[in-house]
């Protein structure tokens, strides 16, 4: 896809988010948004996989590490064809296969099922290692939040990581500065995020705007070059991206729009939508 | 007693998962800093490659299995029943359990026969722990035979497993032509009339012991070895309390949920019966001989035996 499909593209992912959370009137729009770059770019251009056959052996795998975002992946599965976007109004209900974090046995497309924040990791390095005694050589990616990484089981996780020179894993930070407390440089600072995967023994790579399409290709081309070590790519972005109301705010971590707040997001990306229309 | 060989079931984890290294290429080990004393090392010396030692990270290297299992692999991890359960509970609950991955936890120094190393070490709650997630089966062997067989089982059944081992050197019981493992069944090592001894693990040989000495008195008692604690063989239990009409529980566990428990809760719903529960009485250990603790906290024969008395 080129730049201008893939904007479009994560402007669907947007609204399935919102159409979701709003459905479910509970969820984690926040961090969903500022993510669905990053999803979007995962699922239409980076993972080799295919929505038909979701679990061959020799495709990449994704772990949402960061699984109270689920509802971002679930976008993307649904607009790249793993089951129809209009599920998205199941989401969180009895009976979906949308549960309020990722499940594995339910949802087809999903690598893992997530939701404690520091686990997703490590299973991302036990499928990395899972190819390696195999000789397959697919690629594991994993999504982290930066307040996740507050977890120390992440930095378990990448210890070993490092020490196995894993290249063929790829973690990829969510820097959206926020976490449900506030601002994660208020509540306990990860930062600096970059040295400490360096320290860890990976190749970082700092993506300073993770809703800029060339530079997450460029991120992600780079990453591919890296044999010797890890990636991490430690991805800048806004929370709540594309909802005017949502951005920067913390109060949007894990709380759905009523249907006033529903319409003016949806308008919201409704306009980006068309705008990008007319480009 | 003398006479009779004793071997630690843990000794029969680490020759199992060695024999499994050579049958499939596809199993591999993950320790914690423990290889040594949890006898993994033999498999690492066969297979150096497919083991992965994650440090000291019980909780993450319970993820790294969880990873290893959704791409086909079968992996057994390694620690000592309070870094296995207690470190790593969430872990085996949400990134094992919950997507019901083919993961093997061997737990080995389990209750207070570890020892020396005194409570810290002396895990008297793992059986509690892993009891209450779903789909987890638990198999707690009652000598280094029992041991293999329930490694074998565990490599050829689907789906997540606990597996508990002691440090200690205990009597092998079940070398006989006859011997059958089968997960959820358990074994009637000595029939008798008068009351039921259900036992676990170390305290199957005990049990037989105190049960020799009520024999003296004129108690005839039925022993039932449970291996596995999860799923319970609760209709051989029943059985046994119909006929007896007392029931008696013995672990090297907290007695509260352990087997007792399990029992307690199996007879309370399909055949109330007069029951006594004998281990751990929600007390830490402490450091000493594993003999001599046993001894002290009477989950030796003659302190069953006291106990079983003092209660008939």
């Amino acid at each position: 896809m080129n730049k201008l499909e893939l904007q479009k593209m994560a402007n669907e992912v947007r609204k399935g988010i919102i159409t979701g959370v709003h459905s479910a009137k509970a969820g984690h729009p926040g961090g969903s948004l500022s993510a669905a770059d990053i999803f979007t770019y995962l699922y239409f251009e980076e993972l080799n996989v295919d929505p038909e056959n979701p679990n061959d052996p020799e495709r990449d795998r994704f772990v949402l590490s960061k699984g109270h975002t689920a509802p971002g992946l679930y976008a993307a599965l649904a607009l790249k064809g793993y089951f129809p976007i209009e599920d998205m109004v199941t989401l969180r209900k009895i009976g979906s296969h949308l549960q309020g974090h990722p499940c594995m046995q339910s949802t087809p497309g999903i690598d893992m099922s997530s939701g404690s924040l520091g686990q997703g990791i490590s299973a991302a390095v036990g499928m990395a290692l899972g190819a390696k005694m195999q000789n397959k050589d697919y690629r594991v990616y994993t999504l982290l939040g930066d307040g996740e990484i507050q977890e120390g089981q992440v930095w378990e996780a990448a210890m070993l990581a490092g020490f196995r020179k894993l290249n063929n894993l790829v973690v990829i930070v969510d820097n959206n500065g926020l976490q449900i407390d506030g601002n994660i440089a208020d509540v306990n600072t990860p930062y600096p995020i970059d040295k400490k995967f360096e320290a860890f023994n990976f190749h970082v790579i700092n993506l300073d705007d993770a809703h800029d399409f060339d530079k997450i290709r460029a991120a992600f081309d780079e990453a591919r070059t890296i044999t010797d070590k890890p990636v991490a790519i430690i991805a800048k972005s806004i929370k709540g991206k594309g909802v005017s109301f949502m951005e920067n705010n913390a109060d949007w971590h894990g709380k759905a729009p009523n249907d006033e707040e529903f319409a003016i997001a949806m308008a919201d990306l409704e306009r980006i939508g068309e705008e990008l229309c007319q480009k | 007693m003398s006479e009779v060989k004793k071997v630690a079931t843990r000794e029969g984890w680490g020759n199992t998962l060695k024999k499994l290294g050579e049958m499939d290429e596809k199993v591999v080990v993950l320790d914690a800093d423990l290889a040594a004393a949890t006898k993994t090392g033999t498999f690492k010396k066969a297979f150096p490659e497919r083991v992965i030692d994650c440090g000291l990270a019980d909780g993450h290297m319970i993820g790294v299995a969880a990873g290893l299992a959704t791409t086909g692999m079968i992996p057994f991890a390694s620690s000592f029943a309070m870094f296995a359960t207690g470190r790593a509970f969430e872990q085996i609950r949400n990134s094992v359990a919950y997507p019901q991955l083919n993961v093997k936890i061997g737990a080995t120094h389990a209750g207070i026969s570890v020892g020396e190393d005194g409570a810290t070490h002396q895990c008297n709650e793992d059986i509690a722990l892993m009891s209450c997630i779903p789909g987890m089966t638990i198999i707690n062997p009652s000598d280094v035979i029992e041991a293999e067989a329930a490694v074998m089982a565990a490599y050829e059944t689907y789906g997540p497993f606990y597996l508990r081992f002691g440090r200690l050197a205990v009597p092998v019981i079940n070398d006989r032509p006859d011997y059958k493992f089968e997960i959820g069944k358990g074994i009637v090592l000595k029939e008798g009339t008068d009351l039921t001894i259900v036992a676990t693990g170390l305290e199957v040989s005990e049990a037989l012991g105190a049960a020799e000495m009520l024999e003296k008195d004129g108690i005839n008692a039925e022993v039932i070895n449970i291996h596995t604690i999860k799923p319970l063989d609760v209709n051989l239990i029943v059985d046994s309390a119909k006929k007896t009409g007392k029931v008696v529980t013995v672990e090297e566990h907290s007695t509260i949920g352990g087997l007792g428990s399990m029992v307690a809760d199996a007879l309370c719903q399909y055949y109330p019966t007069p029951m006594m529960k004998i281990g751990v009485y929600d007390t830490f250990g402490e450091s000493g001989p594993a003999v001599k603790l046993l001894e002290k906290y009477e989950l030796d024969a003659k302190g069953i035996y006291k106990q079983i008395k003092f209660w008939l």
